[in-house]
């Protein structure tokens, strides 16, 4: 649930970045802390076991931007991909306003992805929120790995997989380099914001 | 899915009352959070303190917990307690999203943060 603050003139976001296993979540916050200057992030948080992988969730808060005389936070999350965290994912997501879903290109986790987009449906339902509503863009990652001769799966067949009824935005993307990352964001931050403003206005008629 | 939206009434109102309520008695930080993890109004002393993610931790705690409660047959647990060497924090559940988190030394009795979280609870639920 997004908040708007009109004594700090802060209107606060909840951009949650979901895929399966090491598909590249972290990577993207990683990435975009590391270009980001100081002053428009925060601290990053990240909760993880010994191996790198996620056990709870990364988050990393930035102020980029204003709308009306709201200045925007954006409060960005990752879930842990790994099956086995199911209910992490689900706490994580409560209250989101925007998703980043990032699928692996590598041919081999073709089933992962889709079983992971089904897992984020099942969830949304959960805090009744429809898929078809909340602000979602695509990120397929590891387009490098096409380059070196690994089997990845074609811009098509993502397409087909994930987004075929959903119709969302779509970057190509190799996150450890940067590619595609702030294109995501741009995106995501901007329907979210977009998203909550119109609520707003809504609500305050 | 919704928003929350605090206008600057309200927000005086809640800082007061958590001034009235728990720094009165000497709890350090006492802070309002929501369900995504936002903090709603803070008071206290937090210059050190890195409250936007004391706040998301918080939240997660929390929701962790109830999770586990469901999987013990529990509806959920409305307070959550830990206690370190020299400060000691207090979550618990004001209504179905908001946590009301307190941050306070072993100079303040358990019971009396208890007492006041309770009846501050009651006033904001009552707003
Ligand atoms: N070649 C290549 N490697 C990548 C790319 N994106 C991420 N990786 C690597 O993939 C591994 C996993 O990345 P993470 O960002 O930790 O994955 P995650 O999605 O956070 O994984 P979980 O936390 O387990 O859910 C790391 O070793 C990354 O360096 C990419 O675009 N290309
Ligand atoms: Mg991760």
């Amino acid at each position: 649930m997004a908040l708007i603050d009109l004594k700090k003139k802060e209107i606060y976001c909840k951009i949650v970045y979901y895929g399966p296993g090491r598909s590249g979540k972290t990577t993207n916050l990683l990435y975009i802390y590391n270009s980001l200057p100081e002053k428009f992030r925060g601290k990053l948080l990240t909760i993880e076991t010994k191996g790198e992988r996620t056990l709870f969730f990364d988050l990393l808060p930035l102020s980029l931007g204003k709308i009306k005389d709201l200045d925007i936070r954006l409060q960005l999350y990752t879930v842990p991909g790994q099956s086995l965290y199911k209910y992490a994912r689900k706490i994580v997501l409560k209250g989101v306003d925007g998703i980043v879903f990032v699928a692996d290109s590598l041919r081999i986790r073709r089933e992962k992805n889709k079983e992971s987009l089904e897992d984020l449906k099942e969830h949304l339902l959960e805090w009744n929120i429809d898929i078809h509503e909340i602000p979602l863009v695509f990120q397929y990652n590891k387009r490098d790995l096409g380059e070196i001769g690994i089997p990845i799966l074609t811009i098509e067949e993502l397409q087909e997989d994930l987004n075929r009824e959903l119709k969302a935005p779509y970057f190509e993307a190799v996150a450890p380099k940067g590619i595609g990352v702030f294109e995501t964001l741009k995106t995501i931050s901007k329907m979210s914001i977009r998203y909550i403003v119109q609520k707003y206005l809504k609500y305050s008629d | 899915m919704g928003i929350r939206v605090l206008t600057p009434e309200k927000v005086s109102r809640l800082e007061k009352l958590l001034r009235n309520y728990l720094l009165s008695i000497g709890v350090n930080l006492a802070l309002l959070i929501d369900e995504a993890g936002n903090i709603l109004v803070s008071s206290g002393k937090n210059a050190d303190v890195d409250v936007t993610s004391l706040a998301a931790l918080a939240a997660a705690n929390f929701g962790a917990t109830n999770q586990i409660a469901r999987i013990l047959g529990e509806d959920d647990f409305s307070i959550l307690y830990h206690k370190g060497k020299k400060d000691n924090i207090h979550l618990s559940k004001i209504n179905d999203d908001i946590i009301l988190v307190t941050v306070f030394t072993d100079e303040v009795p358990l019971g009396l943060v208890r007492l006041k979280a309770n009846q501050l609870a009651k006033q904001i639920q009552e707003l």
